[in-house]
Parts: C-alpha cells; sequence; structure tokens
C-alpha cells in the first residue's frame, strides 16, 4: 500500500501537481507563498495536529499546481510538531517537489535544511530568496556554482518584488514533471556511521514499504529517531482500517 | 498488515537493545557535524562578502561571550555590574524618598489632630496604610528604577539567548531542555511570564520540568526585596565600597544559588517522575542591536517599575491595614499578630527567621512584592513606634527585632526559593491544566525552602558563629 499526500487530507484536482514549500523561518517562505498562489488559499489544520497548514493554487503553462505550505523549521532532525510535520509530509506525503526557500544573506544556515530535504527526495527546487537585501549588504551569491554544487536548480529571487518567480515556476514545473533530472550532493558521514547504516538499511528493508527511502530511515534509526517509522505505521493503518470501512459501506450498500 | 507490524516493532525492541543511548548520541552528533560542515564548504563557495559584515564582528564578539573559558564569568560579571550600579545608585535616593514621604506622614498626622479625628481612623489610615506604602515605595522604587532599565538594556542588546547558550550545557547535564534558560530570563521579570513562556519548549516532559522551576529564578517582585536586605544587612549602614561589593556579591551569589537549585531540582525530576532524554534545538543567535536607550527607560520605567511598584502598593495599601488592625486588635494581653507570629515563631526560628517573617511569607502568597511591607509593618506595630525616616533606621528596627545577618540570609533564601505568588500558581494551573502539578508546584519549592533555610541555619547556629 502507498502513502500519498492525499494521506495528509489534501485534496489536489485529479490532474494538479503537489508541491511543497518549506524553509528556514524568516527567509520569506510565506511572501514566496502569496507571491505564488496569490488569492487562492485556503488554511487549516495539519491533520491531528495543532500546525496551521496553508494551501494555495496556481497555474503555470497550462498546468495546474496546489502548493502546500510546510511550517518553517531549521532542520528536519529535531523533535518538534512543526518539524515532524514538514519532514513526515516530504518523506511521506510524497509531493511531485518541493521548494526550499533560503535567506541569501545566510546561506551556510540555510543549507543545511537544503541538504536534509535533499536526503529524502531528489525533487527538490532551491529558492534563494531576499537577493535584494543581500545585494544592499554587499553580498554576492552565485547562484550557479550553487546550482552545481547541490545538483538541483537554484533560482534567486526577490519575492517582495515579484523579481525570479518566473523562473522559479517553471524549475518547479520541470522538476515535478521530471522534464529536469536532478542529482542532490550527498551529505558524506563517517565511514562507520555509514556502514552501520548500510547494514541497518538492510534488515529493515523487508519490513518497510519499498517507496521510503530506507538508507535515510536506518540514519534515523541509528541517531535513536524511530517516530519517522512509527509515522508510517500510523498512516498505513488508517488507510487500511479506511479500506475495510469503505467496503463495508459498499456492501451494506447492495 | 498486523504481521508487518508485529514483526517491525520487534526488530525495533532488538535495534533499542543494540544500540546504547551514549552511540545514538555520538552518531547523532557526528551527522549533524556532517551535514553542518557540508553547508559551510558549499556557502563558502557560493556566498561572497564584499564588506567586512556586520555579522562577523558578532561572530568575534560571540566567540567571546559564549566561550566556554569566559561565557559563565562574563555573565557573572554582568549581573554583578548591573547589581552594583543598583545597590550604590539605589542608597540615596531611598533616603531622600524616605525623608520626603515621612515628612508628609507628620503633616497628615497634623491635619488629623487638628480635625479632631479619631485615633483608630489615625492608626489605620495613617499608621498603617499611609506608612506601609511610603515603605513600599521608598524602600522597593529606587532599586527597581535602576534595575529594570539596565537589564531590559541587555535583553535589547541580544545578550539573553547567549546566556541560553551558554547555560545549553548545564541543562543538558541536568536532562532539561536548554531553552529552559531563555524561560528563566523571562522569569527575572515575571515568575508568570516565564511560566507561559515555557511553551517555546516543546517536549511535554521538559516543559513541564521548566514550569515546575521556573520559580527558582528571583522575579521582579522578590529582587526588590533580596537587594533591599543585601543593602540594609550586608552592605551596613555606610555604603563603603566594600559593604557595596559584599552586598553585590551576596546578591548574585544568590541568583547562582538559584540557578543551582534549578539544575538540581531538573535532574532530580528528569530521573524520577519525569524521566526522559533531552531533545535537540535550534538556537538562532540573533544579531546584536544597538539599544534604543529612549524606548527602554520607557518601557522598563512604565511596563516594569511601575507595573510592580503599583502591584505593590494595591496590594500593600490593604495589607497595611489588615496588619495594623491585626496588630491592635487583642485577644487576651497579646495582639491577633502576636498571636500568630508567635504560634509560627518556634518554627521561624528553627529555619533561622522568625515568626513574623513567616508570617509575612504566608500572607504574601497573592504577591511576593508585598512579604516585605507586611514584615516591616507587623514589626513597627507590634509596639516599636520609630520615627523610621531612613534606611538606618529600618535596620535598627530590624536589629531591634533580634535580627542578625543569618537571619538575612535565611530571609533571603526563603524568599528565593519558596512557593511561587498567586499569580504565577494560577498561571501554572492554566498552563499544565492539572491541579496535581499545581499543588506541586506549590508544595516542592516550600520544600526546598524549608530544607535549605534549615541546613544553613544549623549549620550557623552549630558552628556558633551568630
Amino acid at each position: 500500500m502507498e502513502l500519498t499526500y492525499v494521506d495528509f487530507g489534501l485534496k489536489p484536482l485529479p490532474d494538479q501537481l503537489v508541491i511543497a514549500l518549506a524553509g528556514n523561518p524568516n527567509t520569506g517562505k510565506s511572501t514566496v507563498f502569496n507571491a505564488l498562489t496569490g488569492l487562492k488559499q485556503h488554511t487549516g489544520n495539519w491533520p491531528g495536529k495543532t500546525v496551521l497548514r496553508a494551501e494555495g493554487s496556481f497555474i503555470h503553462r497550462n498546468n495546474k499546481i496546489l502548493l502546500v505550505d510546510l511550517p518553517g523549521t531549521y532542520s528536519l532532525l529535531a523533535t518538534s510538531a512543526d518539524e515532524q510535520v514538514a519532514r513526515d509530509f516530504i518523506c511521506l506525503g510524497r509531493p511531485n517537489a518541493t521548494v526550499v526557500v533560503t535567506d541569501a544573506t545566510c546561506l551556510e544556515r540555510n543549507l543545511n535544511l537544503v541538504l536534509q530535504v535533499m536526503e529524502i527526495t531528489p525533487k527538490v527546487v532551491v529558492c534563494v530568496n531576499l537577493m535584494d537585501e543581500a545585494k544592499r549588504r554587499k553580498i554576492r551569491v552565485d547562484v550557479d556554482t550553487l546550482s552545481r554544487e547541490l545538483g538541483v536548480p537554484c533560482i534567486p529571487t526577490t519575492a517582495r518584488d515579484g523579481v525570479g518567480l518566473d523562473k522559479l515556476k517553471d524549475a518547479i514545473l520541470d522538476v515535478a514533471t521530471g522534464v529536469t533530472v536532478t542529482s542532490p550532493r550527498r551529505v558524506t558521514y563517517e565511514p562507520y556511521i555509514k556502514q552501520a547504516a548500510t547494514q541497518l538499511e538492510a534488515r529493515i528493508r523487508p519490513f518497510l514499504p519499498k517507496w521510503v527511502n530506507h538508507y535515510w530511515i536506518a540514519l534515523r534509526l541509528l541517531e535513536g529517531d524511530s517516530s519517522i517509522i512509527k509515522a508510517i505505521w500510523s498512516r498505513l493503518e488508517d488507510d487500511s482500517v479506511r479500506a475495510v470501512i469503505k467496503e463495508g459501506t459498499a456492501a451494506w450498500a447492495r | 498488515m498486523g504481521t508487518l507490524n508485529s514483526s517491525l516493532s520487534s526488530l525495533l525492541s532488538n535495534l533499542a537493545q543494540e544500540i546504547n543511548p551514549k552511540e545514538t548520541q555520538e552518531i547523532r552528533d557526528s551527522i549533524v557535524g556532517s551535514i553542518y560542515s557540508c553547508a559551510e564548504a558549499i556557502a563558502e563557495k557560493v556566498a561572497h562578502h564584499e564588506l567586512e559584515r556586520r555579522s562577523e564582528l558578532d561572530q568575534k564578539i560571540d566567540n567571546v561571550v559564549t566561550s566556554r573559558l569566559l561565557g559563565i564569568p562574563i555573565m557573572l560579571a554582568l549581573l554583578g555590574a548591573i547589581l552594583w550600579i543598583t545597590i550604590t545608585g539605589a542608597n540615596y535616593p531611598s533616603e531622600m524618598l524616605a525623608v520626603g514621604l515621612f515628612w508628609l506622614e507628620d503633616q497628615i498626622t497634623k491635619l488629623f489632630i487638628m480635625i479632631n479625628a479619631p485615633a483608630w481612623l489615625h492608626g489605620v489610615l495613617v499608621l498603617g496604610m499611609y506608612r506601609g506604602l511610603a515603605w513600599v515605595v521608598s524602600v522597593m522604587l529606587p532599586p527597581m528604577a535602576i534595575f529594570f532599565p539596565l537589564f531590559t538594556l541587555l535583553e535589547d542588546l541580544g545578550y539573553l539567548p547567549r546566556v541560553a547558550f551558554n547555560l545549553d550545557r548545564y541543562f543538558k547535564k541536568a536532562c532539561a531542555h536548554g531553552k529552559q534558560a531563555l524561560t528563566m530570563c523571562m522569569g527575572f521579570g515575571c515568575n508568570a511570564a516565564g511560566v507561559i513562556s515555557c511553551r517555546i519548549i516543546e517536549s511535554p516532559r521538559e516543559r513541564l520540568i521548566a514550569i515546575l522551576t521556573n520559580n527558582f529564578v528571583p522575579c521582579n517582585g522578590r529582587f526588590p526585596t533580596l537587594i533591599t536586605l543585601s543593602m540594609i544587612f550586608l552592605g551596613g549602614t555606610v555604603a563603603t565600597s566594600y559593604s557595596t561589593a559584599a552586598a553585590t556579591a551576596s546578591v548574585v551569589g544568590l541568583v547562582l544559588v538559584g540557578v543551582g537549585i534549578t539544575l538540581l531540582i531538573s535532574w532530580l525530576l528528569s530521573k524520577t517522575v519525569l524521566k526522559g532524554v533531552p531533545s535537540f534545538f535550534t538556537l538562532e543567535l540573533p544579531p546584536y542591536r544597538k539599544p534604543q536607550v529612549g524606548r527602554i527607560l520607557v518601557r522598563s520605567l512604565l511596563d516594569r517599575t511601575i507595573f510592580v511598584l503599583m502591584r505593590a502598593v494595591v496590594v500593600a495599601a490593604p495589607a497595611g491595614a489588615i496588619t495594623w488592625i491585626l496588630a491592635n486588635i487583642f485577644i487576651g494581653d497579646l495582639s491577633i499578630l502576636a498571636h500568630l507570629a508567635g504560634w509560627l515563631d518556634p518554627f521561624g526560628r528553627l529555619l533561622g527567621m522568625d515568626g513574623i517573617i513567616l508570617m509575612a511569607f504566608i500572607l504574601g502568597l497573592p504577591a511576593n512584592e508585598i512579604v516585605l511591607p507586611i514584615m516591616i509593618m507587623s514589626y513597627v506595630s507590634a509596639g516599636a513606634i520609630l520615627e523610621l525616616d531612613s534606611l538606618n533606621a529600618l535596620r535598627t528596627l530590624l536589629i531591634d527585632n533580634g535580627w542578625t545577618w543569618l537571619t538575612a540570609l535565611s530571609m533571603m533564601l526563603f524568599s528565593l526559593l519558596h512557593y511561587p505568588c498567586g499569580t504565577t500558581l494560577l498561571t501554572i494551573y492554566k498552563e499544565t491544566k492539572s491541579m496535581k502539578w499545581t499543588v506541586f508546584s506549590a508544595l516542592m519549592p516550600l520544600a526546598v525552602a524549608i530544607i535549605v533555610t534549615l541546613l544553613v541555619a544549623q549549620t550557623a547556629f552549630l558552628l556558633g558563629l551568630v
């Protein structure tokens, strides 16, 4: 059984692409979200959490896109509800692409999140926002080199003034539809961790759905964090319960 | 599904046995380290700073103020400097205010005599309410008016997150959350606010620990008590540089005791009723900002000084009246006050204090600000009607009532460690939604306060120091 964004309470149209929007707090993520979706927005909560969720839609080159705003987080490692929501959605909701909004004036800190998102999914677009602010502070960001280093499309924007948004939409669409094939930069871990993760990966594989990233889950287990497995579990159970109910209702209707 | 789940859970429990917590900790640190160095390497290639970054200066400052070697000493030095300025600066205006306010009392008394007011009315209104108010204002206003702007200045500079950074290590050792240091900084302002600020801690276990231990940092309401007591007792009659230093050191020492107790209790809680491991978090060190001096003065004077003073005044005025009445209604040959105090006295003595001080703490439950005023009122109305027109007179009054340095120290310790005020308790109930934890949050500190003062007092008695 497969999990998708539908299991997170999203109801996209059949031909709509689902795109997640991640990023550190204070990077202008909301500005990007508003600039892309305009007034077509809808807010609610993540299922079972008190974390706010905003969804919005837009059309680009005749493609319908549903944009989901994830909570602003510094990482996907820690234990807060915000980080769990963001991580679970990227890992289990499996959006067609994930945009990570970064702050051009402090890339170093923002790249931590980018690297972590790229560990889960290759379908990543990096939005290097606040370019005007960087220019004002005389910080030159070489976005082409960044794209090469990260192996995913990186687009410079000043979302407040609408600069770079068309290119961002192009990149999102190309990654989501598979026109652009990315080759995300991998973090090099210490050899003993790598080895342990590979061994563990082989052990957990038989017990987990095929479509999740086993190596990444093995790393989380080595860190002593099994919450992702519990998340998979509870959602799969929900799914099977739903299937049973559906069957039951169908039988009753007959 | 069922079989998948059960085999997975057995795999997980096997794993939990194979890997020990220390190893997972190391692995986690190493993984985070690898990610960070990768990000750093990429950023270095991509971002070119053409100016010397302002944040580079910040970085240099942070390297010093958050260094392992100097971080804590700098913190203590800053706290010491603030308290030293407060204690040095507060003496003179305190005297002026006292002289002025008690001159006014004389005028009011003359007025009462002129209109032939009954003695009991003069007693309740002037000797009770007015005198209580005058003491609160003259004793507490000057230290507050100096201390709060200085503390707000540190807040405005962006120094407090660095405090959290410095203390993170210790909280981790106590199995508590590093952000607890931030909630403690809020607690310096007001414990109720500190308790609310514990919402920034995600994990319920660690949040509860932070809530339960928040009152071990002295709040606005207790700081003036601590500073005043240290001024009049350890600071000596004439503010020599030596005595000021002693007073400063004693308050810094008390804050340290508070932090130490916080860590100890956090550790004890997480080893017993609230078991668990500390969770991870990202602490952003915001850039240092140029403080807006005008706004600081307005904010700290209005939001804090006047707020605390008003709270003290509003509660102290009726409390002053009630105390006077209690002290002047006699049952048998003793006043009600004397009965109460006498009943508490043996226990008070055991803790290095006396019955009146304990009674003041009990009556002071609604607001810590009024403990000192109630105590003074009780001493004054219990007979020793002195013309109290200076801090020296207050000191004399206390000594006449059998105070020693140990009494002052015990009262300071008790004030630091005892149960939080009514407002804070109510806030704790609202935050935890649990009567059990609210009661615990009152009784646990009370037990700590009793144990500590008992130990200190009995040690002092045993060693013959008093």
